[in-house]
């Protein structure tokens, strides 16, 4: 697998476990399995945007459920980043609405300005870029989604900007 | 003005807050029923009112929530549907952004008409910024003690969360949703049992869409008939339509059902019309499952009769000559819109979002996707045309759940109406290598060249 030739820090900080058990409250307590989608999100955005096997595998030992249990969920899911991806990560949603109102041509023209493809990341590691299924912004396409955010009726300019940004720090990821 | 009782509110500055939204009458509907009615009471009020699921499926509320079994003596889950993922749906999304608390309230009053003291809201993960919303409205509500226990000292406990899915269409199905919500990946369970015997964790569940669930304060605090007095006949109240595509005002608009299509695309109020005055070509009127409807059969029915935003008459003469209201999900097309590569786009959405549970919909969702590249990418022949009706039909009806149906419908529409186009696209494969190819040349301009 990919996954081996990176090492990833696999801690979990007070913060990040104190996250997790507010989350596991919301459960009854022989039902933590519940909250393995929500616990995977936090500890993916507390570790660079991705889940290696063995942070994946202290997650099962945090929920107490076995290593299977957590990969095929991971596996599954979308959202959940099984390679180390940039840390702005935009996601072009390609479908219907976005497609006839121009998603593809603003996904290769952020491909174009960050030099890599659909599917890539920089060499940097700062930016990655992808194609997604409908995001639900039909009304404001074409757009891409940025950490817990949407970026919405994007043009070739906000794109200029948002790249911007994001070299110089100013972008908000994660809404804390 | 038409009558709004979802978005009436939605202007107010800061009534994304808990003190702006109590303020201007938020949380009485908890009041009325907590303090006035019992529990079926609220049942038999939603009941009147007609209010059909807003997901999609149509399926009266009241109905459902009657099927919940309080006999068993187990735990009863009301579980929100907020996993909005049809493309050409974006209208939960708007509600729980901007007032939050409309929902938490409705969640309230049907939890406690079902008997359910552990409450879910299941968001898509892609909607992080609103799960972050719904969780601190959620903190708000318990602060002022609209949730916890003996809630207005009624006796009535009810814990409410919120929980996030992680990208995976298939989970707004209810018991894909339950599965995810237990820790699983999203493959929707073989009914029966349904979820108001057996769903989440094995209890009695409840399933509901946000903008059914929105509703349930409006019906409290008036009443059934009074929601049932709202829009025309079987299709009571409003709806909230999602508007996309090549039209003036794209957003979320709350209509009363019944307008005409004619009046939502091309008034001021609503869509605003046409972008830049092009031709109308087709319509998706609820969400990319439902049969795409061609121009001349989107004012009118085949009968000559307007067509109206409603079940019963955006579904007027079948999928012959009529398509869905669906989730409200209303995507307009004009004249530079190519209808094969919009089918391509959809069926790569159903490929991808199948969860590889059924053969026909895990296999057939990929040829469909396969099958349609070829052809919209020039490189298709005229058995691939038959061959595409072959597959759609192989698939339709042979799923556990309806993703497969909502993978064939939208490739059965487009050959019914547009077939036209399918063979364009095998005869002329050089006009159709770029694909903005009717951008820059309408087909109506050569559609001549078919029978040349």
């Amino acid at each position: 697998m990919e996954t081996k030739k990176y090492k990833q820090n696999i801690d979990i900080t007070p913060a990040l476990q104190e996250r997790i058990n507010e989350l596991l409250s919301h459960y009854p307590a022989d039902k933590k399995k519940s909250a393995l989608l929500p616990v995977l999100h936090e500890v993916q955005d507390a570790h660079d945007n991705w889940l290696s096997a063995e942070l994946m595998d202290k997650v099962a030992e945090i929920l107490e459920i076995t290593p299977i249990e957590v990969y095929e969920v991971v596996t599954f899911y979308t959202m959940y980043n099984q390679k180390p991806m940039g840390k702005y990560m935009f996601e072009f949603c390609l479908t219907s609405c976005c497609g006839i109102r121009g998603a593809d041509d603003m996904m290769e023209y952020a491909c174009e300005k960050l030099g890599i493809q659909p599917g890539g990341t920089t060499e940097d590691g700062m930016f990655s870029v992808v194609g997604v299924q409908c995001l639900g912004a039909c009304g404001y396409a074409p757009m891409m989604q940025l950490g817990d955010f949407y970026k919405e009726h994007l043009t070739k300019e906000k794109i200029d900007q948002i790249i911007d940004d994001c070299k110089s720090g100013k972008v908000i990821l994660h809404d804390k | 003005m038409a009558t709004k009782i979802l978005l009436d509110k939605i202007d107010i500055p800061g009534i994304k807050s808990y003190e702006v939204y109590r303020q201007n009458g938020g949380y009485a509907s908890v009041e009325k029923a907590l303090k006035t009615m019992t529990p079926d009471d609220v049942t038999e009020q939603v009941k009147a009112s007609g209010l059909r699921g807003r997901g999609g499926a149509g399926f009266p509320v009241g109905l459902k929530w009657s099927f919940i079994d309080k006999k068993s003596g187990k735990p009863r889950h009301l579980v929100c549907n907020a996993d909005e993922s049809e493309p050409g749906t974006f209208k939960d999304r708007y509600l729980m952004e901007h007032i939050p608390h409309l929902l938490i309230e409705g969640m309230i009053t049907a939890s406690y008409a079902l008997g359910a003291n552990l409450s879910y809201i299941y968001i898509r993960g892609e909607y992080m910024w609103v799960f972050k919303t719904l969780e601190r409205a959620i903190k708000e509500a318990y602060a002022a003690g609209w949730l916890g226990k003996n809630i207005l000292g009624s006796g009535f406990d009810l814990d409410l969360h919120v929980h996030c899915g992680a990208g995976a269409y298939i989970c707004g199905e209810e018991t894909a949703l339950i599965e995810s919500l237990e820790g699983k990946r999203g493959n929707p369970r073989i009914k029966p049992p349904f979820p108001a015997v057996s769903g989440l964790w094995g209890n009695p569940t409840v399933v509901n869409n946000v903008e059914s669930i929105s509703n349930v304060p409006w019906i409290v605090m008036n009443s059934g008939e009074d929601y049932s007095k709202l829009g025309l006949g079987r299709s009571a109240g409003t709806k909230l339509i999602s508007a996309s595509g090549h039209i003036r005002k794209p957003g979320v608009y709350e209509i009363e059902m019944g307008i005409t299509v004619d009046e939502f695309i091309n008034s001021d109020e609503y869509c605003g019309g046409m972008m830049d005055d092009r031709p109308l070509k087709a319509l998706v009127p609820g969400g990319s499952s439902v049969p795409i409807l061609p121009a001349h059969l989107i004012y009118k029915t085949a009968n000559g009769e307007d067509r109206l935003m409603t079940y019963e008459s955006l579904s007027d003469g079948g999928f012959e000559t009529g398509s869905m209201l669906g989730s409200g999900g209303f995507i307009v097309y004009n004249d530079t819109a190519c209808i094969v590569r919009n089918t391509w786009n959809f069926a790569r959405f159903y490929a991808h979002e199948s969860c590889g549970q059924c053969s026909p919909c895990r296999e057939g969702t990929g040829w469909l996707e396969k099958v349609l590249y070829r052809i919209e990418t020039g490189q298709g022949t005229m058995d691939d045309i038959d061959l595409l009706w072959n597959i759609q039909s192989n698939i339709e009806g042979n799923t556990i759940c309806p993703l497969g149906d909502a993978a064939a419908w939208p490739v059965a529409a487009a050959l019914r109406h547009f077939r036209e186009e399918f063979e364009y696209h095998v005869l002329y494969p050089e006009k159709v290598k770029d694909r903005n190819h009717f951008v820059k040349e309408p087909f109506e301009n050569v559609k001549h060249l078919i029978n040349k």
